[in-house]
């Protein structure tokens, strides 16, 4: 297992290297002037020089490697100077923001919080709605719960967030007034009152997002309880006098659940990408909301970064499903 | 004792004529038709892409057609004709049954305009996603030099951040793809061949696995001692056999299609904004979505129906084709 997990480790790398690339060669093969916002009244030469300054005059594999070497070895040193308070980092050029002129990292970090908030928590609501949904409708298969449970997870299947978060605005929002249709991220909790005043702002975006995540989640449990509801073991297990509640919960559900934790890990990195168009809707100011607001301002180095940072999560949570994979399941044998 | 000789003959001739034998997609129809849901999933796609094809030439309004001078203070923000049940002051006209926006342009009109373009990307990229799927499977089950290579690409695409790669794609590609084949034509070039690049691996992948364990069988190995090609071995024996799952999956690549689209539309990267998409409308009215839901409501309602609608047509698909479930 261990060597697996190494094996599987050393092969992201290039993974990750030619996803870096494809990215790279993507926005550097992109049209788009970062000078286009320069007056017309700055001089050419001057401009060749500010070109100079943004690395754009050199050629393309140094600028790669450039950005290799920013994002792999010196945005960890700065990172562990902020831990650790040594000055590593000290002098050295980090990737920076067109925009704002800032590290690109600062920004990414100050954003994070939010998306984790709201996504990490709508995916653990969305998650523990859909195991009991898909238990209980596996184990009465062909009931009037397991018809319309199929139902509305088809439904939360086919509706797309950036109809149901407008549609959640009007109703509860506009018509009855009940939440605030937008995520205020500079409120602070303090006591009881400000935490409630979270909680309601909190509530829209986690359940639109949660609605995708329930809608797969369920169809994965429904189906792996099936499979193991016809299983030999199970009749063993009832024949010998076991309570029903002990068979379907012991029994089945842990057989049952090998499949649909390693289809949880594999869906996080889609939460994040789905969150990009949550976070539009409801003004929440993370790093989905981030990335767009990069993209029209055409700050190619903040895009990179972010769209690579959703890249290394993507490789991150496949090699985690792999090898959870095999831990759960003793029948798996990678070796 | 009995003179009635038997005749042989009369013994074993059939009683009754014989029947033709079944196909196999009269099997496949009698089991999708126990599907209820892909039934009417089905149904819907079909009245859907009709009513797109052949709506303009019975609701005969020009979506693009605003009203002239003053008119407009009278002509805009037209609400749909049902409000005037439970509002009666609601400002309606039967000119314009489902409304208008706010510039005084025929909402239904733009419905239909929009459900063409939406259903135009669809199909359209769900075409170009199985093309490159199944070659990319075929090629990979049935030569093995090529395996390795070609399954390794298709897990790096796979392991790509999918809709901020789209994002990127779109708005940076815009100005040039618009220079050379026209604002529309160049950004459904650009949105179809995004969407159908990203989305083929599925596909591959299934190809692939059905593709290995087809070519070991019999038949192929009686092909081969004939002396046929590769080629026609492929296309004579081993894509129709691989139908069914490209069947699957063209639903499931409309379904992602027609959604992918909508969601860059609502980013504000898709078509511009004369050219309307389901998407494109419901963007555009979120702004003022207190005063006017339905602007809301009705495009995200048909992407919805229709994707729903897909969905359910995949499901039962899944069912009828597979000939292990079939005929139970």
């Amino acid at each position: 297992m261990l060597t697996f997990t190494i094996r599987r480790l050393i092969l992201s790398i290039p993974t990750l290297l030619f996803i870096s690339l494809v990215i790279f060669l993507l926005l550097q093969l992109a049209p788009g002037d970062p000078m286009a916002q320069v007056p017309l009244t700055v001089p050419p030469e001057v401009k060749e020089k500010m070109r100079e300054a943004l690395g754009l005059g050199q050629p393309i594999h140094i600028q790669y490697w450039k950005w290799i070497v920013q994002f792999f070895w010196i945005e960890p040193q700065v990172l562990l100077d902020h831990w650790l308070g040594t000055t590593f980092s000290e002098g050295k050029l980090r990737v920076i923001s067109w925009q704002t002129r800032s590290p690109v990292m600062d920004i990414v970090v100050q954003r994070i919080p939010q998306t984790l908030w709201v996504v990490g928590l709508s995916y653990i609501v969305g998650i523990l709605i859909a195991l009991p949904i898909g238990i209980y409708s596996a184990y009465k298969q062909y009931s009037v719960f397991d018809q319309s449970g199929t139902f509305i997870t088809m439904i939360g299947f086919s509706i797309p967030p950036f109809f149901t978060g407008p549609l959640l605005i009007v109703v509860f929002s506009v018509q009855l007034g009940w939440l605030p249709s937008i995520y205020d991220t500079t409120h602070v909790v303090t006591d009881w009152a400000s935490f409630k005043v979270q909680f309601m702002q909190m509530v829209m975006p986690v359940m639109v997002l949660a609605l995708q995540t329930t809608a797969q989640i369920s169809r994965y449990m429904r189906s792996s309880m099936l499979d193991n509801l016809g299983q030999d073991y199970v009749r063993t297990a009832r024949a010998k006098g076991l309570r029903e509640g002990v068979v379907v919960m012991q029994h089945v559900l842990r057989n049952s659940m090998i499949p649909v934790i390693t289809v949880i890990a594999l869906g996080i990195p889609a939460i994040f990408g789905g969150a990009i168009i949550t976070e539009n809707v409801f003004k929440v100011n993370g790093i989905g909301q981030l990335l767009l607001t990069a993209l029209f301002a055409n700050d190619i180095p903040m895009v990179m970064t972010l769209t690579f940072i959703f890249a290394i999560l993507i490789v991150l949570f496949n090699l985690i499903a792999d090898v959870l994979y095999g831990v759960l399941d003793p029948r798996i044998r990678y070796d | 004792m009995t003179d009635q000789a038997i005749d042989p003959y009369a013994a074993l001739q059939d009683k009754e004529p014989p029947k033709a034998p079944r196909s196999q997609w009269k099997d496949v129809w009698d089991q999708f038709k126990h599907h209820k849901g892909a039934l009417f999933g089905g149904g819907f796609l079909v009245f859907i892409t009709l009513a797109v094809l052949i709506g303009p030439w019975l609701w005969q309004v020009d979506p693009q057609a605003t009203p002239k001078g003053r008119e407009i203070l009278t002509m805009r923000d037209i609400r749909p004709i049902y409000v005037a049940l439970w509002d009666n002051t609601a400002k309606v006209d039967w000119a314009h049954p489902l409304g208008t926006d706010q510039i005084g342009r025929d909402f239904l009109a733009n419905l239909i305009a929009g459900g063409r373009a939406s259903m135009a990307v669809g199909w359209a990229a769900m075409v170009l996603a199985l093309l490159i799927g199944t070659a990319v499977g075929v090629v990979s089950g049935y030569f093995k030099k090529a395996d390795f290579w070609l399954m390794r690409f298709t897990d790096l695409v796979l392991s790509l951040p999918i809709l901020p790669l789209l994002l990127v794609a779109v708005t940076l590609f815009r100005q040039p793809l618009r220079a050379n084949f026209g604002p529309e034509g160049g950004m459904f070039i650009l949105i179809v061949g995004v969407i159908g690049l990203t989305s083929w691996m599925q596909t591959a992948r299934i190809v692939r696995g059905d593709i290995l364990a087809l070519k070991e069988r019999e038949f192929i190995l009686a092909a081969r001692s004939i002396g046929t090609t590769s080629g026609s071995i492929i296309m004579r024996h081993l894509l129709p056999n691989v139908i069914s799952p490209i069947m699957v999956s063209a639903t499931l690549g409309l379904a992602t299609a027609i959604i992918t689209e909508s969601a860059l539309s609502f980013l504000g990267v898709g078509f511009p904004s004369d050219f309307p998409t389901w998407g494109k409308l419901l963007a555009d009215a979120v702004q003022r979505m207190e005063q006017y839901p339905e602007r809301v409501i009705l495009p995200g309602l048909l992407i919805s129906l229709t994707v729903l609608g897909v969905n359910y047509l995949g499901d039962g698909l899944r069912d009828a084709l597979d000939p292990r479930i079939r005929g139970r």
